[in-house]
């Protein structure tokens, strides 16, 4: 009995470190009108212009983040297995720099590098910057992409199936495309989920190379409203797990996922 | 000429020479096996026909054409692995088709080759299935069915039954030897299981080192083992230590025994090698030279039954029929044994 009673004062713990947080903030945010609950705090902020620009703006850099980070991220990490198992750890240090590099430090390096005076001027145009901003998003997301395709990539015999489609007279972007990326989705969704997350909610890169993106737009809210912040955050925070189900129900739409229910 | 022609192959892999002047040439629907211990080279010589090592040295033609440079995609070798190596995320006919649809086969033929091939390896209704929900021998022969699809010049077989439980290797070495006769396909097999190369091939090469030791019929290896090697590592041999006492009529002496080989042997020592079912119970017909000795283990095979006596210091096995109403021996019996001089190989 007694291992059954701690187990489930851990998971209330837990639940409640989790919960109340989310439900203190559901809770204020339903208040903007005096004494009674609302969707008033909402209303404002579906009614804002900028928030559907900015969320939109966000939105859009994420899935070419994603698009981007995973025809990066994919071949790279196939090729390291099968050619250079070697240089892995090399590899792995490289994609976890930026965990320990502020994407601070990181901003300033591209602002110059890359600005109206240097060889490759582009923070001088919109779509410049607009590039720049989402080459910083797939660095910020290096480490995540990285780890969960190589983690994906380490459930499947690689080098054999490569062989065997070489055989079969596959080339490359045959192997990549129908063999070695197919048997990866899973890991490469949940690797864009979490490079989706980190876009939505990016404040340094898009402020400094001064962006309308949602991580800007959230600060602003929050510096100069009450309540809404509070929504914007419950908003946010839906999204996301509309993303997690999401990808689950992708992940469950797999020929093989559906054969292995049936 | 030959159909695969391997020239003074060579691979080093560092400083490691894996394969050294490695010759073998291989006539059209020839079933050639490359038998030996791990680490002996016999993988990494398949491995350079497939295209996935490139030879230090040498040359391979598959017909009148030079591959020794061509990529794996271009050489039209097929190639099934020891771990099956099946796309989990298609299909048994998606995988079937697969090198088809490289090759940008349309898809009505596609289909219709799709069905001869699994038919041929006996999975027609299995086409819609995804390999996972398949047992170890059923993924094999989708895999050999992958390979065939496509119509190598070649096909190359990497310890395709090692994975396999021992009723289903035998069912299906016997199924891939009957596909390969009636597709009249060359065919070249990696295994270090001599008894599937001796029962599947045509000729078999005997690996050791990097080298090729032996090259020769299955029976030729068996009965006639160029050197020591082949000798130890095909078949069941018993080694004895004797004495030449006469070199021109190959006179020798072995654990009191005094008898003649029949061959011409250098003066001193040599070692003779006898296989055990070239012994007997008993005196037998054509066995000129007999040995008494103790029985010190019997084991029961089934068919056969395996006995270990002595021969002076020297431990003998000997393989016998189990015949119905015939007790088998037993421990701790006294009997007598014989074999024939002439059977015996003199060991380099």
């Amino acid at each position: 009995m007694k291992p059954k009673l701690w187990s489930w004062i851990a998971f209330l713990l837990g639940f409640a470190y989790f919960a109340l947080p989310l439900i203190g903030t559901l809770e204020f945010s339903l208040r903007k009108r005096r004494g009674e609950y609302s969707l008033d705090a909402y209303v404002w902020v579906f009614e804002d212009a900028q928030f559907r620009e900015t969320f939109g703006y966000s939105v859009v850099m994420a899935l070419f983040t994603i698009l981007v980070g995973m025809l990066l991220v994919v071949p790279t990490a196939y090729w390291v297995r099968l050619k250079y198992p070697r240089l892995r750890p090399l590899v792995e240090f490289i994609t976890l720099l930026p965990l320990v590099i502020p994407p601070i430090v990181v901003v300033f390096g591209y602002i110059r590098l890359y600005n109206t005076s240097s060889f490759l001027p582009m923070t001088g145009t919109t779509m410049g910057t607009n590039l720049l901003l989402m080459f910083g998003y797939v660095t910020l997301s290096l480490p995540y992409m990285y780890r969960a395709v190589d983690t994906g990539l380490r459930t499947i015999d690689v080098r054999t199936l490569t062989e065997a489609a070489q055989s079969l007279g596959a080339g490359w972007a045959t192997i990549i495309g129908r063999i070695i990326l197919p048997n990866v989705l899973i890991a490469v969704m949940s690797g864009a989920f979490v490079t989706f997350a980190i876009v939505i909610g990016e404040f340094v890169l898009a402020a400094l190379l001064n962006r309308p993106a949602f991580g800007p737009y959230m600060q602003l809210i929050g510096a100069n409203r009450a309540y809404e912040p509070a929504a914007l955050a419950v908003i946010a925070f839906t999204i996301t797990w509309f993303c997690i189900g999401l990808m689950q129900l992708a992940s469950r739409m797999t020929p093989q996922s559906r054969a292995k229910r049936s | 000429m030959s159909f695969l022609q391997l020239d003074q192959l060579r691979k080093s892999f560092g400083s490691t020479q894996v394969v050294r002047n490695f010759d073998l040439q291989i006539e059209q629907g020839e079933f050639v096996s490359l038998l030996g211990p791990s680490g002996c080279g016999k993988t990494t010589v398949l491995r350079m026909i497939a295209g996935f090592e490139a030879p230090s040295h040498g040359t391979i033609r598959v017909g009148p054409d030079d591959v020794t440079r061509k990529r794996p995609n271009q050489r039209n070798v097929g190639m099934v692995f020891q771990s099956y190596a099946l796309f989990p995320n298609l299909t048994v006919a998606q995988n079937v088709a697969f090198g088809l649809r490289v090759k940008g086969v349309g898809k009505a033929q596609s289909t219709a080759r799709v069905a001869e091939m699994l038919s041929l390896v006996g999975l027609g209704d299995f086409g819609k299935r995804y390999p996972f929900q398949l047992s170890g021998g059923q993924q094999q022969r989708v895999a050999l069915a992958r390979a065939l699809a496509v119509q190598p010049q070649v096909l190359l077989l990497d310890e395709p039954l090692s994975a396999l439980d021992a009723k289903i290797r035998v069912s299906l070495r016997e199924e891939i030897r009957e596909i390969q006769k009636r597709l009249g396909i060359t065919t070249v097999f990696v295994t270090h299981d001599q008894e599937e190369a001796l029962s599947m091939s045509d000729r078999i090469v005997v690996m050791h080192g990097g080298m090729a030791q032996q090259i020769g019929a299955p029976h030729e290896i068996y009965s006639q083992p160029a050197n020591r090697f082949v000798a130890e590592f095909v078949g069941r041999l018993n080694v004895l230590d004797a004495q030449v006492t006469d070199g021109a009529q190959g006179r020798v002496r072995v654990g009191g025994l005094d008898f003649a080989t029949g061959r011409a042997l250098a003066p001193g020592p040599v070692a003779l090698a006898l296989r055990p079912e070239a012994i007997s119970i008993g005196a037998a017909p054509g066995h000129d030279v007999s040995f008494r000795g103790p029985v010190e283990a019997v084991q029961f095979l089934g068919s056969v039954i395996r006995v270990e006596t002595r021969l002076g210091d020297a431990p003998i096995l000997l393989d016998t029929f189990n015949r119905t109403g015939r007790e088998p021996p037993r421990p701790g019996d006294e009997l007598d044994f014989s074999f024939n001089a002439a059977g015996i190989i003199a060991l380099d």
